[in-house]
């Protein structure tokens, strides 16, 4: 029996044993959307396993030690951080851990001594920079609606918190393309393609390095969907949410097919300033209701 | 269980092709052929690749370039030689620059005829380089990741 347990920590650990599987179905299916978009057939739904298991199969070539022990804690931050979320932790925390994970990557991309990886990197920070306000003003705004920071508590609340912060959700969905390095936001890496940055961030990662990298991703992308699903959290009606996740993931699919890349200045700004409208006026409007 | 020729990447190097071969590979990457139902990703990478593509014979300079190119990638891998001029240096091979194929730099698994090599064959090459792939990697495993 399963009673002793709390439901706090079967969330968690069913995040840390799905997650992947999860996120390697999703990164498959677009895979194929994009191909299908592009008029082509497309690679297997389960190609995204297919590379990291190879990815696995390959010999370990690393440019300086650190980099294995900085990208080994990006994925431990990363499944942290996901495990956190799930389990009903606080959202603050979530957000924190998300951010120290994705420090750790940098660093890695700096110790692997390269200008391509220096300058991924580089852009890397620009990017956490870009998504970080819209992520705190999230917090705020749910804590607002909610009163309280626990993702326990918010998706127990009565109502659809979406229904109260709306332009922070649409300021959500915007910074959702850079952090799931979609274009016309990759700019730290691409995974189409090369690009003038050869493989920026990763460049300099092979075989279980770039492995390790790649599952954080996946793990990463399913605790993304996972604060989309959040702003249609109803304990009743659960697969609103899950509607809302596919409909949000199909528009980035669609940008990341129709757009090209900005230069980092225009993301940057368009970042900031949708924090600020959208945030600081639903936020303004929270407050004075 | 292996699956690395279920997801080969691939890099490609022009060594000094007349850019004919170079087209014919970028073909193959279109709707019409498109690689990526094999799961072959381009990925202009040394580093992430598995299979290299070598369009154009090996010239005074371009040789450093494949030599430092094919020692960055990790094993297992192969070497594809894309139409006639990687194979023997073509029509190309007595002029004073050119030293002649691409296996006078750096050992090629599979050798693509043509000029220029047409998407098919380049597609059918990068398939049997496929085979010589999973021999190197059991050879790999066998010695416990060792190469060789």
């Amino acid at each position: 029996m399963i009673t002793g347990i709390p439901f706090e920590i079967l969330f968690a650990i069913g995040f840390v044993i799905l997650a992947p599987f999860i996120g390697a179905f999703i990164v498959g299916i677009d895979r194929k959307v994009t191909a299908r978009m592009q008029g082509r057939v497309g690679p297997p739904v389960l190609q995204p396993l297919y590379d990291i298991f190879k990815l696995f199969e390959k010999e370990k070539v690393v440019v300086t030690n650190e980099v294995n022990f900085y990208i080994l804690s990006h994925l431990i931050f990363v499944v942290f951080t996901g495990a956190l979320f799930f389990s009903g932790g606080d959202i603050l925390l979530v957000i924190f851990a998300l951010t120290l994970a994705h420090v750790f990557l940098i660093l890695g991309a700096y110790a692997a001594v390269s200008p391509y990886s220096h300058v991924g990197a580089g852009r890397e920070l620009l990017q956490l920079m870009a998504v970080e306000p819209m992520l705190i003003i999230a917090a705020a705004g749910f804590y607002m609606v909610t009163e309280s920071f626990a993702v326990k508590d918010i998706v127990l609340s009565p109502g659809l918190p979406v229904m109260t912060i709306p332009l922070i959700f649409v300021g959500i969905v915007f910074v959702l393309t850079i952090k799931l390095r979609k274009s016309p936001f990759d700019l730290a890496t691409s995974h189409h393609a090369h690009q003038e940055l050869v493989k920026g961030l990763t460049t300099e990662f092979a075989g279980p390095t770039l492995g390790m990298v790649e599952i954080a991703h996946l793990y990463e992308t399913v605790f993304l969907l996972g604060i989309v699903w959040l702003f249609f959290a109803s304990a009743s009606m659960p697969w609103i949410g899950v509607l809302a996740v596919i409909i949000v993931y199909f528009l980035e699919i669609l940008v990341d097919n129709t757009t090209t890349r900005v230069r980092w200045q225009v993301m940057l700004r368009s970042a900031w300033l949708v924090a600020l409208v959208a945030g600081a006026v639903n936020l303004g409007v929270l407050a004075l209701m | 269980m292996s699956y690395i020729t279920k997801s080969p990447w691939v890099i490609h190097y022009d060594g000094s092709s007349c850019n004919g071969c170079d087209i014919e590979v970028l073909a193959c990457l279109t709707p019409l052929y498109d690689l990526e139902r094999f799961g072959i990703v381009n990925t202009g990478n040394p580093k992430h690749a598995d299979v290299f593509l070598i369009t154009g014979g090996i010239n005074e300079q371009s040789r450093a370039v494949v030599k430092n190119t094919y020692d960055q990638m990790p094993d297992p891998k192969v070497v594809v030689a894309v139409g006639i001029c990687a194979a023997t240096g073509g029509v190309f091979r007595e002029c004073y620059n050119i030293m002649g194929g691409v296996n006078e730099v750096i050992p090629v698994d599979v050798y693509v005829p043509g000029c220029a090599a047409r998407p098919e064959s380049i597609i059918d090459g990068v398939v049997r380089a496929l085979g010589i792939l999973e021999e190197k990697r059991a050879k790999m495993a066998e010695n416990g990741g060792d190469k060789k």
